[in-house]
């Protein structure tokens, strides 16, 4: 089943309460997916970048040496972060245990960075960009939001996804929003099944791409960015993902300032829409929706086929 | 059976009836927005079966889930505001108005009655419907009346993808524009169609106009006031796929 929801502000500015309002939608879509929940939150682009990793996982195996282990791993990649010349300002792993967040500046290659972290054994970089944070973790949206503290989370645009598993393990690394790797600032939440997926994975793989999960969904992140990589815009690629992608779907992508919808050809998967002048809300159910637009509202289900963008 | 443990947290436990609606002789308001899903339901049936209410208002529905389901006797039920999905489900007798949009699979498996829509609906609309009158003012989703049985289904906007899809009985009236598969493996009943027809399904074809017809629309179009009808083109089965027969398990005994 899954709920997915996107909100982006158009009223100027980059002062919304994305975390807070984000958080509410999905926690009044819990019943569309228990299992994980997870953000894509935009914040106003800074000079230098954010990156989310994940250590381990959370309910994953939990040798006796884990808080060691967790200690080096953290030194190892703070470490090789300095080797290539990134410049660390902050790095912040108070939020959660298995989690580490760290901002610098840098001006080199961000694959060969993103490639070098992640070959830290246990490592995975969940999110690099100037604007754009994945958070993803288990349990519901407001454990989540508590653990990670995002009620506080002040940006432009997001994305998040309640996760009820049907193809794949119950952790972070099959939990959504995945990022394009290695394209800052672009991730993907997906409803639904993809039933070409070892297909594409053969393709991409061959293609240099790197799968960090079991996850259907993940292959429509690579996707997008090896389209893009070949020079596509993001509304191109969407729309050739139509045709390429089998299964039922329903995806959200964003980049650092837009945020687009595909649907699969057969409107298998849910979608409500809202727009006005201050902000375009989309959302599995309209009650998601109605928790941050507060009042009787015009909205409609986009037919099937459709690909839409809005910009900031 | 009730649920007395809920260790994720999606069930609601308390079913205990509110009793706030404001009842003034066969006529009740509810103000629905403190009130939980389960418990507007639960109001809503005391109201129609234990206080003798015939017409309930139910205000700030806040387009909830499964609102005003299974509701089998004569009455008069008017949402102000959306509907979420399944709103109006197995329902039996009631005319319901809703003055806002609902998600998918409203007015599921009706038996008769008449649910009428002021906007839009999503997917699903009338799926299964087994009798009584569906009025959608504004657009709907994908598969609408799959699986229909009977009644009829109006649309004065557009209609998605499989339109009909695996249609037995009863009539839809599309206005607007159809999307691809439109009436995919009926077995039986009427397509009327205004605007483009993207692609006809498998054995969906061109039926002939009747006298009938046209009375069907012109009194449907009379008893909801939606002005002077269009016109309109008839889709039914080509009758290729399949070798059942339509009638109901009652009808067959009479003719056998």
């Amino acid at each position: 089943m899954c709920g997915i929801a996107g909100i982006i502000y158009r009223n100027g500015g980059g002062e919304h309460r994305v975390g807070a309002d984000m958080t509410a939608m999905l926690q009044a879509m819990k019943h569309r997916g228990p299992d994980s929940t997870g953000y894509a939150l935009y914040r106003t682009a800074s000079d230098g970048y954010v990156m989310h990793v994940k250590l381990a996982e959370s309910n994953g195996y939990q040798e006796f040496d884990l808080a060691e282990r967790l200690n080096r791993q953290r030194a190892d990649i703070e470490s090789r972060m300095k080797a290539s010349g990134a410049a660390i300002s902050s790095i912040d792993s108070t939020t959660s245990q298995h989690a580490m967040t760290v901002a610098f500046g840098f001006d080199g290659d961000l694959k060969q960075l993103a490639d070098y972290i992640e070959d830290v054994r246990d490592t995975e970089v969940l999110s690099l960009g100037r604007s754009l944070e994945i958070i993803k973790d288990l349990g519901d949206a407001d454990t989540v939001a508590a653990d990670y503290k995002l009620g506080s989370f002040i940006g432009t645009h997001a994305i998040g996804h309640a996760r009820m598993a049907t193809e794949s393990d119950v952790d972070i690394a099959n939990a959504h929003p995945y990022w394009a790797y290695p394209f800052p600032d672009v991730a993907v939440v997906h409803n639904g099944q993809l039933t070409n997926y070892h297909q594409w994975r053969r393709r991409l793989e061959r293609a240099g791409h790197r799968f960090q999960s079991e996850c259907d969904s993940e292959i429509i992140a690579v996707y997008l960015a090896e389209r893009m990589a070949q020079g596509d815009s993001l509304e191109d690629s969407m729309r050739r993902s139509l045709g390429e992608l089998d299964g039922v779907f329903t995806y959200l992508c964003v980049t650092e300032d837009a945020l687009g919808v595909a649907k699969d050809e057969l409107g298998a998967k849910p979608l409500v829409l809202y727009e006005s002048d201050e902000i375009v809300a989309l959302a599995s159910e309209e009650i998601a929706i109605r928790r941050v637009v507060d009042r009787e509202i015009e909205t409609y289900d986009p037919y099937e086929g459709a690909v839409m963008v809005w910009t900031r | 059976m009730t649920a007395t443990y809920d260790a994720r947290g999606l069930v609601e436990l308390d079913g205990t009836i509110p009793r706030v609606s404001e009842i003034d002789g066969e006529r009740a308001v509810m103000e629905a927005r403190e009130l939980s899903t389960r418990k507007i339901n639960a109001e809503l049936r005391w109201l129609l079966y234990e206080r003798g209410v015939k017409d309930v208002t139910i205000l700030n529905p806040s387009a909830r889930h499964s609102l005003g389901v299974g509701i089998l006797t004569r009455s008069r039920i008017t949402f102000e505001g959306s509907l979420g999905y399944f709103g109006c489900g197995l329902i039996d007798g009631p005319e319901v108005r809703i003055n806002g949009r609902v998600g998918w699979s409203v007015a599921e498996n009706m038996m008769s009655g008449v649910v009428v829509i002021e906007s839009n609906a999503g997917s699903l609309a009338g799926a299964a419907l087994r009798g009584g009158d569906l009025v959608v003012k504004g657009q709907v989703g994908a598969r609408t009346g799959i699986d229909q049985k009977g009644g009829t289904i109006i649309v004065m906007g557009s209609a998605g993808s499989m339109t009909g899809f695996m249609m037995q009985r009863g009539r839809q009236i599309i206005l607007g524009d159809v999307g691809h598969g439109l009436g995919d493996s009926m077995y039986d009943g009427t397509l009327y169609v205004g605007g483009k027809v993207a692609s006809l399904g498998i054995d969906c074809v061109e039926g002939e106009w009747t006298d009938a017809d046209t009375e069907l629309i012109e009194r449907k179009f009379r008893i909801y006031g939606l002005g002077e009808p269009p016109e309109l083109k008839k889709f039914v089965c080509g009758k290729k796929l399949y070798n059942y027969d339509s009638l109901e398990p009652s009808e067959r005994k009479l003719v056998l």
